[in-house]
């Protein structure tokens, strides 16, 4: 293993990242992001689903080139523009999904790639599979067939492979994902072993645990930028609820000259009016990709927004769908405008006037293929006056439509064209329109602004900013806590399908509902 | 009955089983790489009728069968060629491409051949056969395995070569990674557009050199869609074989006594109206897919053109 401490001293730089600028349609994925990866550390990337992490690991791969900004590597300047060639600079890299052929053995997975007319040197990967994983203190079982391995095995492959091809930068995408407890402490001890022989990582994950235990260096990223850095010095000098809290007011904290902020109107909610909804003890069967969800209680009262914060992926799309009907609750009570809702079907709540915002606009919100009028319709397929006897009025439905194009400032080629054409921001407004037509009560909106520029984003806010003015009750599912505090008048919080706390909208809420996302008390 | 089981017939009905067998093996074989790669051969068809209509063409002007297997496996190339452009590097549905080429492919030949022999019907001399020492004198099957033209014994000895390629070297390795998990071949270094283009060029000339077989050696000329379903064959060969080029040639015996035994028992006289006889490997085929189907074990990105970085 001389090879990693000889080739780099310690200290300098192996990669730097230099204003790299990535952009995709309609997102800004990577915003001029600076980042020093130095032998010897496991550097942390820390951010939310959408802060832009695999678009950065897909750069520094070889998948993707930046628009903007350079790729310096060992002192130069250096476009990455394969895999192949990723690899040869010594950057190996663990995808989050497992990167290994699943009908093939573990020794002929860690061969492929040699050249095409060479029989594979079975025996020389044998010695040199021994060599390393002596030193790591790991089993490998050579001749195992991959799909008989388990993942935390897997991984483990795939970080032999990465280091049988001499890489002295390793690449982690979110590696703890797919593991045990045990397993997520066995990769940590791992790590710590593959940086003291000289190596770098690069640590993907938005566990603030793991970020804490595991890391030298921490980067936060936030909707594609870079928010803060804590240097290996900062980080020996803090114990780990101190870390925590620091990263915690990085990734929830407000920022200095922040486009989005927006001073919260003052709204007078009649604390004394019956609520609109009224949630009692909602419970849902957890499933093989889906957490659960159990004891949801809450309130909201006509005009009044609720903000549901929390770490992506814990429960708060059960939620939404538990509410909309479109998914089986096992216990609890739902209590629109005082009648009981909970055995009514998704079409008969939405009739009630319960209306559901998907934040899958094209996969669920609508039929990529068809024309932006039949969109705004889609869930009154066959019912007067746009379908009269079965037969489609095609008068009636450009009539309605046009005005919806103007009323929600749809920007659409025109009437016929296939939403998916449009850009994300004009199929959310083709979703307003739809489900905030007449009859709307009650309206849960699931991030509503993911993956939204500004200026749209701003729109749909004031969007529904207005849908509450109107005496609506709102429930307002996001993961980007600065929204939530600029809308809504109480915060409540999700964490492991729980509501762990419910918060008033006051000065200190952002402390408070960060520490119940990170499972302290309020 | 006494007929039917006499040496000579039975003699006869393998070596028909044998000449039936090579294309339908070299099919097979080239589907089969194809496949294990991740791409669905449709247009096999189409590349065995150019391999047919120019190995003959190679054949007959040239009077050298060898250069009209050349010829014909680079026809098969060249139609292979246009699949790897359109289904590999640019993407296209396969299935629909493959379907485009077959039909394109028996129009254009058959358009060919009536301009340039449908006066005179030219056939090629009998091919000359080579006689293994000591083996062909075996009573019954001597005759019939081992009196045959030396690219029957080449197209066997492939069967070996290809189970080694796969099993035994780095370009299997790529191979199957190809078709099983692309993004991994990808980020491993090696380029998975330019592997599958490899596995479907050697398909098309693996292919084309089947044609050529049946058209010269098989039955001395060219008529149009002489190739008869043949490739559709090898597909479902490919299929059955679950990536082992053994089973391919095991498979391609079995419909070759199939077809043997139609054009025999026909000869023979039996009393069996002609048609129900030549359903005789089509049954074979669907008995096979009943038995075996619930076997095959397809590559998983099978079909699916490769996109870098799509999940």
């Amino acid at each position: 293993m001389s090879s990693f401490s000889s080739s780099s001293a310690a200290g300098r730089d192996i990669v730097a990242l230099e204003g790299v600028t990535k952009r995709f349609p309609g997102i800004v994925a990577n915003d001029s992001i600076d980042l020093a990866i130095r032998p010897g550390e496991v550097h942390v990337l820390l951010g939310e689903n959408g802060a832009g992490k695999s678009t950065l690991i897909g750069m520094l791969s070889g998948l993707q080139q930046p628009d903007e900004g350079r790729i310096v590597v060992d002192g130069k300047p250096t476009p990455i523009t394969s895999p192949r060639h990723a690899l040869a600079l010594g950057i190996g890299t663990v995808f989050q999904h497992m990167m290994l052929v699943p009908t093939l053995t573990v020794a002929e997975n860690l061969l492929l790639g040699g050249p095409w007319w060479q029989r594979p040197r079975t025996e020389e990967l044998a010695a040199r599979v021994a060599e390393i994983t002596s030193t790591l203190g790991i089993t490998i079982k050579l001749h195992a067939k991959v799909s008989e391995l388990s993942l935390g095995e897997q991984q483990q492959v795939e970080i032999l492979r990465a280091m049988v091809r001499n890489s002295r930068l390793l690449i982690l995408d979110e590696s703890t994902s797919m593991l045990t407890p045990k397993g997520i402490d066995e990769l940590g001890a791992l790590m710590r072993r593959l940086v003291e022989q000289g190596l770098a990582i690069v640590f993907i994950t938005h566990k603030l645990k793991e970020a804490a235990a595991f890391g030298d260096r921490i980067s936060v990223l936030k909707l594609g930028r870079k928010v803060g850095e804590i240097p290996p010095e900062r980080f020996r000098a803090l114990g780990e609820q101190e870390i925590i809290s620091e990263i915690v007011e990085l990734m929830f904290g407000q920022q200095k000259d922040d486009p989005e902020a927006v001073e919260r109107p003052v709204r007078t909610v009649h604390a004394e009016a019956a609520p609109l909804l009224r949630v009692a003890d909602l419970a849902v069967a957890p499933t093989d990709n889906a957490p659960g969800l159990s004891s949801i209680s809450f309130d909201i009262r006509p005009g009044e927004i609720l903000g549901i914060a929390g770490i992506d992926g814990n429960g708060q799309k059960q939620l939404a769908e538990a509410l909309a009907g479109q998914r089986a609750t096992t216990s609890g009570s739902v209590r629109l405008d005082g009648a009981a809702i909970e055995t009514l079907s998704v079409g008969e709540r939405r009739q009630r006037g319960l209306r559901y915002l998907t934040d899958d606009r094209l996969g669920e919100g609508t039929v990529g293929t068809f024309p932006v009028s039949i969109n705004f319709f889609l869930k009154q397929v066959g019912a007067a006056p746009f379908w009269r006897n079965g037969v489609e009025q095609r008068a009636e439905i450009d009539k309605r439509s046009a005005q919806l194009v103007r009323e929600y400032d749809v920007r659409t080629p025109s009437l016929k064209t296939p939403v998916a054409r449009l850009s994300g921001g004009n199929i959310q407004k083709v979703l307003l329109a739809r489900e905030l037509a007449e009859g709307a009560k009650v309206v849960i909106f699931n991030k509503p602004t993911y993956g939204l520029d500004l200026a749209n984003t701003l729109a749909s806010r004031q969007r529904i900013r207005d849908t509450a003015a109107r005496g609506l009750a709102v429930l307002l599912i996001s993961t980007d806590l600065e929204e939530l505090l600029s809308m809504c008048d109480r915060i409540a919080v999700i964490a492991n399908g729980a509501l762990v706390g419910i918060v008033d909208n006051a000065d200190d809420a952002r402390t408070k509902v960060g520490r119940l996302m990170i499972g302290l008390a309020a | 009955m006494t007929g039917l089981f006499s040496e000579v017939f039975l003699s006869a009905l393998l070596f028909g089983a044998v000449t039936a067998a090579i294309p339908l093996l070299l099919a097979g074989l080239g589907e089969q790489m194809s496949e294990k790669a991740g791409v669905l051969n449709i247009g096999i068809e189409g590349m065995m009728l150019a391999g047919a209509y120019l190995g003959f063409v190679g054949a007959f002007y040239s009077g050298s069968l060898w250069l009209g297997f050349l010829t014909g496996a680079a026809g098969g190339v060249a139609v292979a060629l246009v699949m790897a452009l359109l289904c590999v590097r640019i993407g296209l549905n396969q299935i629909v491409i493959g379907i485009a080429l077959t039909l394109g492919l028996e129009g254009l030949t058959a358009l060919l051949h009536h301009f340039q022999f449908s006066r005179s019907y030219p056939r090629l001399p009998a091919a000359e056969v080579t006689v293994i020492p000591l083996l062909s004198d075996i009573p019954v099957i001597g005759p019939a395995l081992f009196k045959q033209h030396l690219i029957v014994y080449l197209a066997v000895a492939l069967v070996f070569g290809m189970g080694y390629v796969y099993r035994r070297t780095q370009l299997g390795l790529n191979l199957q990674a190809a078709g099983d998990k692309p993004a991994a071949l990808d980020v491993a270094g090696i380029d998975v557009v330019r592997t599958r283009t490899v596995a479907v060029l050697t398909t098309g000339a693996l292919a084309g050199l089947g044609g050529a077989y049946l058209a010269n050696v098989g039955a001395g000329l060219f008529i149009p869609f002489i190739t008869n379903g043949a490739g559709f064959l090898g597909i479902v060969l490919a299929m059955l074989a679950r990536g082992r080029p053994i089973w391919v040639l095991f498979g391609a015996l079995l419909f070759g006594v199939c077809l043997s035994l139609t054009t025999a028992m026909q000869v023979a006289g039996i009393n069996i109206p002609t048609d129900i006889i030549q359903m005789l490997p089509f049954l074979a085929v669907m008995i096979m897919l009943v038995l075996f189907g619930r076997r095959a074990s397809l590559p998983a990105a099978l079909g699916i053109p490769y996109e870098r970085g799509a999940r």
